[in-house]
């Protein structure tokens, strides 16, 4: 039996939480209820005209083919940005948890690059792959590869889904490596001793055993391409060539912010922050069932 | 108690406002601005000569960042009531601006004060462009740039080509000399362009005097509609596709990325704006000549005036501003517009003369004999007799046309659709932008 704490009284962990409460509510449920207010309106910049027009927005919005063109995009790029965020950040724990000397040395360099800024990430790397300035874009064109990002759709989006991954690559690694060390040394030496090749090891014992980890990553890397990644499209990409790197994150912006259609884009962030919420809750559902915590 | 305290309290209060008038503190003006590095320590010194020109008024200078963010951060500001009372817009806000119903007209301003104005004194492609079809002026002129042509006088020395003798006037000659470059070797890249939509669509049209779109290019009404699928469009887009076929054209992306391509050597020839002459100065490191833009030959009135872009000053609206506050600003625009100061803006920042009489001293004084890219963005801009193609654009969320427009081409140099596509879904898809605008303006 557990020893627990037992507070009397209703009134301290509310108290307790107001401070969180109050963030969240000045900083998350007034804004967000602005924006679904503001959707359905039609006003001009200055707010000086306003005229509320019920789901027309949504209407614009949804009719659009770019829209659905974006949605598209958005889909390719989160997958992708997932998959190759994860993969490889998997692998770098599984190695650094047998690293025994010069641990620490080794966490620290692959912790760095989650402490840049995409815009900086992106600009980093923009210098190593432009086609004329940077070394590798360089590499590419001597080598006969007609690297050219500015006006290879697949290229920009490629280059857009390795930046934003690789930003995220640390962060899920220090996830997957606290996960690693959590699992009981026991259970992975009670099944070398029965005989189990390292791949098997990993496939029936420790990944099971890692997946509520995995599971919190999937979560919060699906987050992170969806509303994180507007930074290095900007930087490198700017939405183009054509639309090809036109996410309904950066969409949103460009309507908001460049176009000043507050109606417009506030529908748009209302459909984005649906949708979020809406792969939340089927994560939760189906997804966490097959989670072994 | 509490009322008679408080009563004492505001007397107390009046007599020090009183107490402080009669010791004439300066108005304070807010003034926001948007240039960076040398241009806004130059802005800032307009500002300390205005301050130390008088006493009565003061105006303070914030930076606000990018001409984007400035906009962004205005209409903030003005829907919370803090809008400052002048702030500098590019030249694509102009209609955003003008229509906003959050302004104070510029003539409206001179009139009201009663401050000495003359309008006239202005260049009338820079009047014109921040100015109603009667001629009353919205916004003051401040930083004016135009489109010119960088040529790497170097690469074509490699390429076999003689600077000095070269003739760049058409686009012929340019697609011509572009070619030759890259097949002799003189540079990897012939030709490209910074800000695709403002130099091969705004400033094309103005110079080929032909419409970017319908009612003067939007100068007389909302209802206008685009006109880039014409024939020359057609043409010049599908000459830019066969050019980057061919080797000779090189696309350099959105915004200012093309300015990039002409500093470090690797392009040969770029269009991009006057403004840049701060950067190649400091980092080309190779001879370089500027030109005035290209025209297709046999073009009829081509080539004519060149139209500007940069930025204006805006004056803002709202409940609560008093009389001195408006006499500061219209003091402060009178003093921008002085000869004296115009012409020290000119020659610091290499923005264009924004007035006559600049140029025709400075010429005099021989001033331009060592310095060419001072004087051709000038010329270019005053040759001819504007006509309503080269006088202007006036279109809603141009920004966002702009945008539209180079993905589309970006579509075709990619060889996903021809140029007749491209700029036809340019045409259909910016006209519904300008009619959204149109209908949040009512």
């Amino acid at each position: 039996m557990r020893r627990r704490t037992i507070f009397r009284g209703k009134l301290l962990p509310y108290l307790l939480l107001a401070p969180q409460l109050a963030i969240t509510v000045v900083f998350f449920f007034y804004p967000a209820g602005q924006a679904v207010w503001q959707s359905l309106l039609i006003e001009d910049p200055f707010g000086l005209y306003s005229e509320f027009v019920w789901f027309e927005n949504y209407q614009i919005v949804l009719s659009n083919p770019l829209y659905l063109e974006a949605a598209r995009v958005t889909l390719i790029f989160s997958v992708a940005v997932t998959l190759f965020a994860m993969a490889p950040a998997l692998l770098l724990a599984l190695m650094a948890d047998q690293v025994i000397r010069g641990s620490s040395g080794y966490r620290t360099l692959l912790v760095w690059p989650y402490a840049i800024a995409p815009a900086v990430a992106a600009v980093l790397w923009l210098f190593i792959f432009h086609p004329s300035i940077g070394q590798v874009g360089q590499g590419l064109r001597a080598l006969g590869v007609p690297w050219d990002y500015r006006l290879d759709g697949g290229q920009a989006l490629g280059l857009v889904i390795f930046v934003s991954a690789w930003k995220q690559v640390s962060y899920n690694f220090l996830f997957f490596l606290a996960g690693l060390q959590s699992i009981p040394k026991t259970i992975v030496e009670a099944a070398t001793v029965d005989g189990a090749t390292p791949t098997r090891r990993f496939v029936q014992v420790i990944f099971p055993l890692l997946s509520p980890t995995t599971f919190f990553l999937l979560v919060v890397n699906i987050i992170y391409s969806f509303f994180d990644t507007f930074g290095v499209i900007h930087a490198i990409t700017q939405g183009g060539p054509g639309r090809a790197t036109t996410t309904l994150m950066y969409r949103l912006y460009r309507d908001g912010w460049i176009n000043l259609d507050l109606g417009g884009s506030s529908a748009q962030s209302v459909l984005l922050m649906s949708a979020v919420i809406l792969l939340t809750v089927i994560q939760f559902r189906f997804i966490e069932r097959r989670v072994h915590y | 108690m509490r009322k008679i305290t408080s009563a004492f309290l505001a007397s107390l209060l009046v007599v020090f406002a009183l107490g402080s008038t009669a010791q004439a503190q300066p108005t304070e003006i807010q003034f926001w601005y948007a240039l960076t590095g040398p241009l806004a320590e130059h802005t800032l010194a307009q500002v300390e000569d205005f301050n130390a020109s008088q006493d009565q008024f003061r105006v303070v200078a914030d930076f606000t960042g990018s001409y984007d963010e400035t906009m962004v951060a205005a209409i903030a500001a003005f829907r919370a009531g803090t809008a400052p009372h002048i702030v500098q817009m590019f030249e694509v806000g102009t209609a955003t601006m003008m229509y906003s119903g959050a302004i104070k007209p510029v003539f409206e301003l001179f009139e009201e004060t009663g401050v000495p104005f003359e309008r006239d004194v202005f260049l009338p492609a820079v009047a014109g462009y921040y100015s109603l079809p009667d001629g009353s002026m919205m916004s003051m002129p401040f930083n004016s740039s135009t489109a010119v042509m960088w040529v790497n006088d170097d690469a074509l020395t490699a390429a076999g080509i003689d600077p000095e003798t070269v003739s760049l006037e058409t686009w012929e000659e340019v697609f011509e000399v572009a070619q030759q470059v890259v097949d002799e070797g003189g540079a990897d890249c012939g030709f490209s362009m910074a800000w695709p939509t403002w130099t091969q669509f705004e400033q094309f049209s103005a110079v080929h005097d032909v419409p970017l779109a319908s009612l003067s290019n939007g100068m007389e009404g909302l209802g206008a509609e685009m006109m880039v699928n014409s024939e020359l469009h057609v043409r010049h887009i599908q000459n830019l596709v066969d050019a980057r076929a061919s080797g000779a054209f090189t696309y350099g992306g959105r915004g200012n990325a093309g300015d990039g391509l002409f500093v470090s050597g690797e392009c040969a020839i770029v269009q991009g704006s006057s403004a840049l002459f701060a950067r190649v100065d400091r980092e080309a490191e190779f001879d370089w000549t500027m030109h005035m833009l290209p025209y297709y030959e046999g073009t009829p009135n081509a080539p004519l005036n060149s139209i500007i872009g940069g930025a204006s000053l805006w004056v803002m609206d709202e409940p609560g501003r008093t009389d001195e506050e408006w006499q500061g600003i219209a003091e402060f625009f009178a003093f921008l517009a002085t000869i004296d100061q115009a012409e020290k803006w000119h020659v610091d920042s290499g923005y264009l003369p924004i007035r006559f009489g600049i140029y025709e001293r400075l010429m005099e004084e021989g001033f331009y004999d060592e310095r060419p890219h001072l004087r051709i963005p000038y010329e270019q801009l005053t040759r001819g007799e504007a006509t309503a193609n080269s006088s202007g654009i006036r279109l809603g969320n141009l920004p966002q046309i702009r945008a539209i427009i180079e993905e589309e081409i970006e579509l075709a140099f990619e060889g996903q659709q021809t140029a007749q596509q491209a700029l036809d879904n340019a045409v259909e898809r910016s006209n519904v932008v300008l009619r959204a605008f149109e209908r949040a303006q009512r």
